[in-house]
């Protein structure tokens, strides 16, 4: 049978895309301070949101923000058919543990800070292929939590490398429907794993950037696009590390996105001000900015074409005290105010 | 994608877009926290010999007082913050040994008092004992023999 | 007032050299400690470090090195008086202070205070 959906090797084609219909953020005082603050639906004053523990106050934000975005989306949950969500923790314990509370049939993901453009691949398929009419797409990433899963204690008097990124406390939630006005998801491309062979785990950006790449020419490869048909490129949490590897290694496979380029990661924070060092990153990162910043900017018409590229590093803290290196993906959707107009 | 490099070719190719750590400020931070850290155990030494306490309680006394320190300003959630800027000048000292036993002790009372806090404050110290008393074993040993 | 100068530049050059190794070898703090450790008790039985404690005061017995140090010294110093067996009980007998200090503050701190989220 034929594939006809499917461009080339990676990249999905919604045949009839699904579009944003609400779409929700929660982030902690520190995201609340930096330059996107406006953007952001809620933003926390205490990280511990009423609880007596960092894991649960993740969990409790992703469940709130999908509940909001369920709200703000004028339906009930028994209007959602399915959530599509996953986190850092260990057996992505935020988003179940929320998926317990919300009653809503449940597809847990793992791909590391990947997971907000994951979710958005699987809900649009979900859709497109006729099993929903509607469903919710989220994720979250705690500072506190994800510092004791993969780092150090908080009270431990140790020094961050400069290239370091900063977990952002955040959650974001997208509901998406077969009917509505936009914005809309046009293509998803699926990401392959590889691995460049860095073995610091506190130096994201360098390992997650080839991912990127390689998902960022396949999309535009793939759908005969340009980098200048988007007016917005846009990586989940590569950071200004990450940052400034990409936009060489893109010039290196022969596309310019230099004037359309910019990272979540590195727009989150004001690093010279936060002493965020390196910039933001974690499931969260991409999640808030995405439902935050670029859907607003999106629903005012100040952008209309964005091509956003989360991306995960799929370790493990037993990996990495085993000396391995560091595997990466990266998904890519593209949105759009408009269907049917470009390549 | 058409780009392909071995781990080697990338890790020399990320190198320059690499930020470094400040090196000189880095190392002067430490120096000197470092060295006030053991200023203060200077002088708690030097007030304990004043009352005539023997060497070997003197020491005693200003490793455990040190020892107090270090985890009283962890509790107060100020070591981490020394830490920041001072680097090793905060790790290296006594002071630091304890901040590693209090963190993670503070850190993973969620987890319970038994295998939360009691199980997980050696986290860090636990391979400095370990290493410390096996050497301190060895060169006991080794003298023993040599004394012969 | 000359101890506390020499505590201070001894104490300084080891945290100072605890810091380049960091910088520039992506050492881990644990590993730093481990070593730091392993080097003082070393360095003591091969009978250097004594000198620098006799010279840097607190600024050599308070690094980790410090800690190696007592620890060596106790159980050479046991070995004197006990034998064979004072390997085994030398080094955490001079060292029985701090580390009896560090585990009982230690879960004290915890006891009464809570992490607190990075600013």
């Amino acid at each position: 049978m034929m594939t006809e959906k499917r461009l080339g090797r990676q990249t999905l084609k919604l045949s009839t895309p699904p579009s944003m219909i609400s779409n929700t953020s929660i982030v902690g005082p520190k995201e609340g301070e930096g330059p996107l603050a406006q953007y952001f639906g809620q933003i926390l004053t205490d990280d511990y949101f009423g609880e007596d523990s960092w894991e649960k106050a993740e969990s409790k934000m992703l469940t709130e923000v999908v509940k909001n975005a369920i709200k703000a989306s004028g339906m009930s949950n028994t209007n959602i058919d399915f959530m599509f969500a996953g986190d850092l923790l260990n057996q992505i314990v935020s988003s179940s543990f929320a998926a317990r509370e919300l009653q809503i049939p449940y597809i847990g993901l793992y791909g590391a800070c990947s997971t907000m453009t994951e979710s958005l691949c699987m809900g649009s398929l979900m859709i497109d292929g006729g099993y929903a009419e509607a469903v919710v797409c989220a994720t979250s990433s705690h500072f506190s939590s994800a510092e004791r899963q993969y780092r150090f204690p908080l009270e431990q008097g140790v020094q961050r490398p400069p290239f370091a990124q900063w977990t952002v406390t955040g959650a974001g939630a997208a509901v998406i429907a077969r009917a509505g006005s936009g914005p809309y998801i046009t293509y998803a491309t699926i990401g392959k794993v590889l691995d460049f062979g860095i073995k610091d785990a506190n130096n994201m950006g360098a390992a997650m950037a080839p991912a990127a790449v390689d998902t960022i020419t396949a999309h535009l490869n793939e759908t005969g696009r340009k980098p200048d048909y988007y007016d917005l490129i846009i990586t989940g949490d590569l950071g200004n590390v990450g940052k400034a590897i990409i936009l060489d290694m893109m010039q290196k496979e022969g596309f310019d996105i230099t004037k359309v380029y910019n990272d979540c990661g590195s727009m989150i924070f004001d690093s010279e001000k936060q002493d965020t060092h390196a910039g933001g990153s974690g499931c969260g990162c991409a999640a808030v900015v995405l439902n935050g910043y670029i859907v607003s900017e999106m629903r005012k018409g100040n952008i209309n074409k964005v091509l956003l590229i989360a991306t995960g590093a799929l370790l493990s803290p037993t990996t990495t005290w085993q000396g391995e290196s560091i595997p990466s993906i990266a998904h890519a959707v593209a949105i759009e105010n408009t269907i049917g107009v470009g390549v | 994608m058409k780009t392909k490099m071995s781990s080697k070719q990338y890790e020399q190719y990320i190198k320059n877009k690499m930020p470094k750590p400040a090196y000189l400020k880095n190392c002067v931070a430490a120096f000197i926290v470092g060295g006030l850290i053991c200023d203060v155990a200077q002088l708690i030494s030097n007030t304990a010999k004043s009352y005539g306490y023997n060497q070997e309680a003197v020491s005693s006394i200003t490793a455990a007082s040190m020892v107090f320190l270090g985890a009283f300003l962890t509790g107060l959630g100020i070591y981490d913050r020394i830490g920041k800027f001072a680097g090793a000048g905060s790790i290296v000292p006594i002071t630091g040994f304890a901040n590693s036993i209090v963190s993670p002790a503070m850190e993973f009372k969620r987890e319970g008092f038994v295998f939360g806090v009691g199980a997980k404050m050696f986290i860090l110290a636990g391979p400095v004992l370990v290493y410390g008393v096996s050497v301190s074993i060895l060169i006991g040993t080794i003298y023993y023999i040599l004394g012969k | 007032m000359m101890d506390y100068l020499k505590a201070f530049l001894v104490g300084g050059a080891i945290c100072a050299v605890g810091q380049l190794l960091m910088d520039f070898t992506k050492l881990t703090p644990a590993r730093i400690l481990v070593t730091f450790v392993t080097v003082g008790a070393i360095l003591q039985g091969i009978g250097i470090y004594q000198k620098i404690v006799d010279f840097g005061g607190a600024g050599a017995t308070t690094p980790l090195t410090g800690f190696g140090y007592t620890l060596a010294k106790g159980a050479i110093k046991e070995v004197k008086e006990a034998g064979m067996l004072g390997a085994l009980t030398g080094g955490l007998k001079s060292t029985a202070g701090g580390i009896s200090g560090a585990i009982f503050f230690g879960y004290m701190a915890a006891l009464l205070f809570n992490p607190k989220s990075k600013k």
